[in-house]
């Protein structure tokens, strides 16, 4: 058994594209070992900024030798074929051996392919692994570059390190030859290293001031960065993304705490905290839960005095949020008010208008519903809030930090006076975004949420932009996710069909019921992520015409709080058995919630009038209860029927011969399946 | 600082060349990196070149942004395999010991849209600092660099304030005798903020990118790419006032980026077009 070690050496490889380029290593060593049967023991990969490291243990020496027979013609057979099997499997015509096929002689070849040695196999495997190699982008460089066809590498490649226990594993690929030499850190070690094998590799580098496991290096980030601040009695922002980006930025990381001027803590904190970790790759910390005026970033080198390299970190930071503060001043020298009239050179769509209509539409929609829903004096509050949702988008500080929209319109209002309850609305508006979100509660927050999504989907039902399949380039699937997480949430009481129709005459639509459909997808969707189950949600929708969510929801849920009961699942029964005699009769008689006690011209069996009787109680019951939205007393008004129709199942005929009998016993099922339908349609539910 | 880069590049082969004397946004756009990137001829040369980012511009308050400052560039074609060494010992001439900066390679790709031209490299920290843009030019007007180059930017204000410590750009020693950089260009960088942003004639501009453009297609027509390479110059920078006037919308700019894409990579195409028998005939195995 040997080991082998392969290292590709390059130009400094992208943090980014450092884990994919280490899968894309071992998927293509896999597959080459696979092809040419070299069995697999232990795989480890590593990479650096500068290196990509592969080493496979217990490798066999030797592939085994094969021994595969082919089947060829018979004997007799013109020659031509006879000559092209042997051509076709490389043996000569004397070497064909002739076996009996059901009682046919018949020739075979036998092939025989040796055991290869490993050490050549990978020889062939190292240029096709850097032939085949698939990074997210490619260069070309240096002089073999006058021509297209040279190779392609994320940065120029510059080295190669083959070992197969001790030996080099001779092979080239354009113009770079493999050996066994390697270089170190590119400041801490000057000139070559040699490898022994794969056993000396991690140490050697080391030596040399390289941590070649990636691991190893982000844990010393990790720790070390919440040393640093603990040291210095801070508590570090913990981000695992930096850990990792750093970790590929560096092969002999150092992190080193660092102090900026107290005076740009006045800068909201979130752009502080974006700015060094988006433009600096820098860690922040806080004190008693609140940002500190320090910074880490993680040096590449073992500085002769870290002092020095932590001073030139402060200063490039100074100047970038010095930029931010720049921005913050100049941001405020106008109101929001002033700002939103530059939305009017932002086209929203082509179709749609600029952002300056947008957000005009989404304060008349927000005024309603905050009339509708919330406090009516709250209408005017709510249409000004909508109508500077988006100034912040026309700023200095959302042009350099396109992720703080919302967050500085907030941040604006509240410097400008406008109130928290605008400047929260204003802040939120975007919430919640994605199903784990933080859900808004504030009215004038959910109103204009609200507003700006059912505007959204409004608008781009209306111009026929609806998602299909896996296309959504607007997001509206996440648009209605959340006005159903904000209606539900909120108890939000909306007709949707006529809001919508309202709203979309606008954009000149005529019909909301692509939306009303589109927003009924989606909310079977969510509840069956809730949990719901999915027949009970198509037991409520199948009855159609419910656009109010909340009512909706309500009778999805006391139907599934009911189907857990015995009430529930014996009334199923009892209602399946029914359903299906009707259905085996063909009856089908429209009027069957007709009272036919009095038209009976027969005196009824007990059971009989025992069901009749409890219909005449429970249909006005659960029929009133509904239109009090007392979805659990329907239910409970149906479960009495549930004795009385399982009596009348185990002593009435359905079918007797007297036709009148049968006419009224079959009306009589029938009144009790609408009499269920009130609820939900039984037919959908399993069980 | 200039003399020791010049003297380190040009020991290295390198053709030391002026400044081009037009308004232009990087040192990317002299011709002696755009043209001489295309085609197969070897070309090693280095040079300052002063640049103008109107949008960059802080009124002087900004400690190191300023709308108009200087880029020592090197252009080496075909790239060399030991070219980040020599960068890093250019490093060293000029006094940054990587013992003591903390010299990182960050990915930072390039591509100017205006230009129709993309490389990949890195942006070059010094302790958190950017000082150098490193690129690999892939593509030049719309063609592929063959052989490819590499181009480095070093922006000298910025490893100035390194090496002399200071904070503020405007504290810089101009001259060792107590001229500070503040002295020869604070008052410039107040005006010139002023006018790119609040000052300059819209319409006078509008008009001048039309002349620009209009022009470049005369040169084009008259075989001279060189020529209307300046023009496509002009327009660039002529756009980049506009944006900082703040006159141009967002769905114009795309626009007015293509149209300036389309006079560069005229520009290009006319320059390949007159020059690729000659170098096809000298280089058997380049094809155009």
């Amino acid at each position: 058994m040997s080991n082998f070690l392969l290292e590709l050496r390059s130009e400094e490889i992208p943090a980014r594209m450092q884990k994919g380029a280490r899968a894309e290593l071992e998927k293509l060593f896999r597959r080459e070992m696979d092809a040419a049967g070299v069995a697999l023991g232990e795989l480890t990969v590593w990479s650096t900024p500068r290196r990509l490291a592969l080493i496979a243990r217990d490798l066999p020496t030797q592939t085994d030798a094969v021994s595969e027979e082919a089947k060829g013609p018979p004997e007799g057979a013109p020659d031509q074929a006879v000559d092209g099997f042997c051509r076709k499997n490389g043996v000569s015509r004397d070497q064909l051996e002739v076996r009996d096929v059901k009682g046919r002689p018949t020739y075979f070849a036998v092939i025989n392919t040796p055991g290869r040695a490993v050490a050549e196999v990978l020889a062939e495997a190292i240029p096709a692994i850097i032939r085949d190699f698939s990074w997210p982008k490619s260069q070309r460089w240096g002089a073999a570059s006058i021509s297209t066809e040279s190779l392609r590498w994320v940065r120029p490649l510059s080295g190669i390190v083959a070992l197969m226990d001790g030996d080099v594993v001779a092979c080239e690929t354009h113009g770079i030859t493999s050996g066994n030499v390697t270089k170190g850190h590119r400041f801490h070690h000057n000139g070559e290293i040699t490898i022994g094998s794969a056993d000396d590799y991690a140490a050697k580098l080391r030596d040399a001031h390289v941590i070649v496991d990636h691991e190893e290096r982000q844990n010393i980030i990790r720790t070390g960065a919440a040393k640093a601040a603990q040291d210095a009695g801070l508590d570090l922002v913990e981000d695992e993304g930096l850990v990792i980006e750093n970790a590929g930025l560096t092969e002999w990381p150092v992190p080193l705490l660092g102090r900026f001027e107290d005076d740009f803590l006045e800068v909201p904190p979130e752009t502080i905290q974006l700015t060094a970790r988006v433009n600096q790759k820098y860690f922040v910390c806080e004190k008693d839960g609140k940002l500190a005026n320090a910074f880490i970033c993680t040096s590449n080198i073992e500085a002769e005095d870290p002092a020095v390299v932590v001073e030139g970190n402060r200063k490039v930071l100074a100047a970038r949020l010095s930029d931010a503060k720049f921005f913050w001043d100049v941001d405020r020298k106008k109101t929001l008010a002033e700002h939103a009239k530059g939305l009017e050179r932002i086209t929203f769509h082509e179709k749609l208008g600029t952002v300056a209509d947008k957000v005009e539409r989404v304060g008349w929609l927000a005024k309603w519903l905050t009339q509708l829903n919330f406090d009516h004096g709250l209408g005017d509050a709510a249409e000004k809030a909508a109508g500077l949702c988006k100034a912040d988008l026309v700023t200095e500080m959302v042009g350099e930090f396109p992720e703080l929209q919302g967050l500085m319109g907030g941040y604006y209002a509240r410097a400008e006076g406008l109130g928290d309850a605008v400047a929260d609305a204003i802040r939120d508006h975007y919430k919640p975004i994605g199903k784990s979100d933080e859900i808004p509660t504030a009215p004038l927050t959910v109103a204009v949420s609200l507003a700006d999504k059912l505007d959204t989907l409004a608008g781009f039902f209306s111009i026929d932009a609806a998602p299909t399949g896996s296309k959504d380039p607007f997001a509206l699937r996440r648009a209605a996710l959340s006005s159903i997480l904000l209606i539900q949430h909120n108890n939000l009481r909306v007709g949707l069909a006529s809001v919508l129709e309202r709203h979309m005459r606008q954009f000149g639509s005529e019909s909301p019921q692509k939306l009303l459909d589109f927003f009924a997808d989606r909310l079977k969707v969510q509840q069956r992520d809730a949990g719901v189950r999915h027949d009970l949600i198509d037991a409520v929708f199948a009855l159609g015409g419910e656009d109010d969510l909340v009512r909706l929801l309500a009778r999805v849920h006391a139907l599934q709080s009911f189907m857990a009961t015995e009430d529930g699942t014996n009334l199923l029964a009892g209602y399946k058995r029914a359903s299906n005699i009707l259905k085996k009769e063909e009856w089908d008689n429209s009027d069957s919630t007709a009272d036919n006690n009095n038209s009976l011209s027969y005196a009824p069996e007990t059971s009989e009038k025992a069901l009749i009787d409890a219909l005449d109680a429970a249909g006005p019951k659960a029929a009133s209860a509904i239109e009090s939205e007392d979805f659990e007393g329907a239910m409970a008004a149906l479960a009495s029927l549930r004795s009385p129709i399982d009596e009348f199942f185990d002593h009435v005929t359905v079918n007797d011969s007297d036709a009148d009998k049968r006419a009224a016993r079959l009306d009589l099922l029938a009144r009790f399946r609408s009499a269920v339908h009130q609820v939900a349609d039984f037919s959908r539910i399993e069980g | 600082m200039i003399l020791a880069l010049h003297d380190f590049w040009s020991a290295h082969g390198c053709l030391i060349l002026q400044p081009y004397d037009m308004r232009m946004g990087a040192g990317t756009f002299h011709t002696a990196t755009t043209l001489r990137a295309l085609g197969p001829e070897p070309w090693n040369a280095a040079f300052v070149q002063p640049c103008r980012r109107p949008t960059d511009g802080r009124y002087g308050e900004n400690p190191n942004r300023l709308q108009h400052y200087y880029q020592y560039q090197v252009i080496l074609k075909p790239s060399p395999s030991d070219i980040q060494e020599l960068y890093l010992k250019s490093l060293e001439v000029i006094g940054i010991d990587p013992l003591k900066h903390d010299i990182r390679f960050v990915e930072d790709d390039w591509e100017s849209p205006t230009l129709g031209a993309w490389g990949l490299g890195w942006e070059v920290w010094c302790d958190g600092m950017e000082v150098t843009q490193f690129t690999y030019f892939q593509q030049m007007g719309g063609f592929d660099c063959k052989p490819v180059a590499g181009e480095l930017t070093y922006g000298l204000e910025r490893l100035a304030m390194y090496i002399q410590g200071v904070d503020n750009v405007y504290d810089l020693d101009f001259n060792g005798r107590g001229v500070s950089y503040g002295e020869v260009f604070l008052e410039n960088e107040r005006q010139m903020s002023k006018w790119n942003f609040e000052v300059a004639d819209t319409d006078a501009l509008f008009d001048l990118f039309n002349k620009a453009e209009a022009e470049c297609k005369n040169a084009l027509a008259g075989d001279v790419p060189i020529a209307a390479y300046e023009q496509a110059v002009e327009a660039s920078h002529i756009f980049n006032l506009l944006q900082a006037r703040g006159v141009i919308s967002v769905q114009e700019r795309a626009s007015y980026m293509a149209r300036v894409r389309d006079l560069a990579r005229g520009s290009c195409e006319k320059h390949m077009e007159l020059k690729k028998d000659e170098w096809a005939e000298k280089f058997p195995e380049w094809s155009a």
